[in-house]
């Protein structure tokens, strides 16, 4: 399954993050948007990806720019993890429908049942601009998050 | 990322912390945290390291504090920067590493104190936050080459992604020797 490529409207979603609140993609017209899927709280790979992203939360912000976490976690167990992570981001839940968010951006992996580690970076009408599929025990980092962001940074300017 | 090596962006300048030959033909580099453990068991093969590669290897420190989980990192790396505004960052740095649970802010007065620096500038460059840009310049460096977590090297500018025991480590090294 292929990931959403640059140029695609991003999929409408509303995920719960908690148990009586949910996120939806079109909350966040006029603000741009990165969404990293990723396979599992906990993970140890996923802490460090998950702990570098909520350092920058203020830098993403400085390019407009909102994170919101998704992987097929429930509710309670994205509430523990980000209490014991300090979170700064929401984490949304793919779990009912199972991964039904991440089937619809390329994001699943079947094999393990599980979201892919995955980036998309969205603009402010909600259009992929730049995606990303990370190996899924390989950490991608951020530097490919934030040229995304100042290219598009860029084309606002010229 | 995308599958192609990461590289470092910043090259290694007169700005960086330099341990060993400026000249060496081997350069290590560490993107690291005072407060991560990970990184304090790496602080003690690093000194195996150097012992084994002698003058042959110059070894780079920048700060990578991951703030949301370690409280005292980013406070620690100034410390640090303070003491190399003295001429001691690498005392100060090893003396971290090796007292990864005394870092408060009264604990790390107590270290430039042990290490007899001028206590009363040390207090005033923490307080007034003149070393917060050079860790912040550190950081976003490391972002922007690809550290995705505490510790990352880099070896001859190139992220090491192998393990960071003092095997992998030599091998890698001398791997990149014979490249050269």
């Amino acid at each position: 399954m292929a990931a959403l490529q640059p140029g695609t409207k991003a999929p409408d979603f509303s995920l719960h993050t908690t148990p009586d609140q949910a996120v939806a993609l079109h909350e966040f017209r006029g603000r741009r948007l990165i969404l990293c899927f990723y396979p599992a709280d906990w993970s140890p790979v996923c802490g460090e990806q998950v702990t570098l992203y909520n350092e920058l939360v203020p830098e993403f912000r400085r390019h407009n720019a909102e994170l919101l976490g998704i992987s097929v976690d429930g509710v309670w167990c994205h509430l523990a993890y980000a209490k014991e992570r300090k979170l700064r981001f929401p984490l949304l839940s793919d779990f009912e429908p199972k991964g039904e968010v991440s089937r619809a951006y390329g994001a699943y992996h079947a094999p393990l049942g599980t979201s892919e580690r995955a980036l998309f970076v969205l603009d402010e009408s909600g259009t992929i601009r730049w995606s990303y599929v990370s190996p899924i025990g390989v950490n991608p980092g951020a530097d490919g998050i934030l040229e995304a962001l100042e290219a598009m940074d860029g084309g606002r300017r010229s | 990322m995308s599958g192609r090596a990461a590289h470092l962006t910043l090259p290694v300048s007169e700005r960086d912390h330099i341990r060993g030959p400026v000249d060496a033909p081997l350069t290590l580099l560490e993107y690291g945290d005072f407060e991560c453990p990970h990184c304090g068991a790496a602080h003690f093969v690093l000194e195996e390291i150097r012992a084994t590669l002698g003058p042959s290897l110059r070894f780079v420190y920048r700060h990578f504090p991951l703030t949301q989980i370690h409280p005292h990192a980013e406070r620690a790396a100034e410390a640090a920067e303070a003491a190399g505004a003295q001429g001691r960052f690498w005392d100060m740095h090893d003396r971290l590493f090796e007292h990864q649970d005394a870092l408060t802010d009264e604990a790390l007065v107590e270290h430039a104190e042990a290490l007899d620096l001028d206590v009363a500038r040390f207090v005033a460059e923490l307080t007034t936050g003149v070393h917060i840009p050079k860790v912040r310049e550190d950081f976003m460096s490391g972002v922007r080459s690809g550290v995705n977590g505490t510790p990352t090297f880099y070896i001859d500018g190139v992220r090491h992604d192998g393990g960071y025991d003092a095997a992998s480590l030599l091998r890698a090294l001398d791997a990149a020797a014979r490249a050269a």
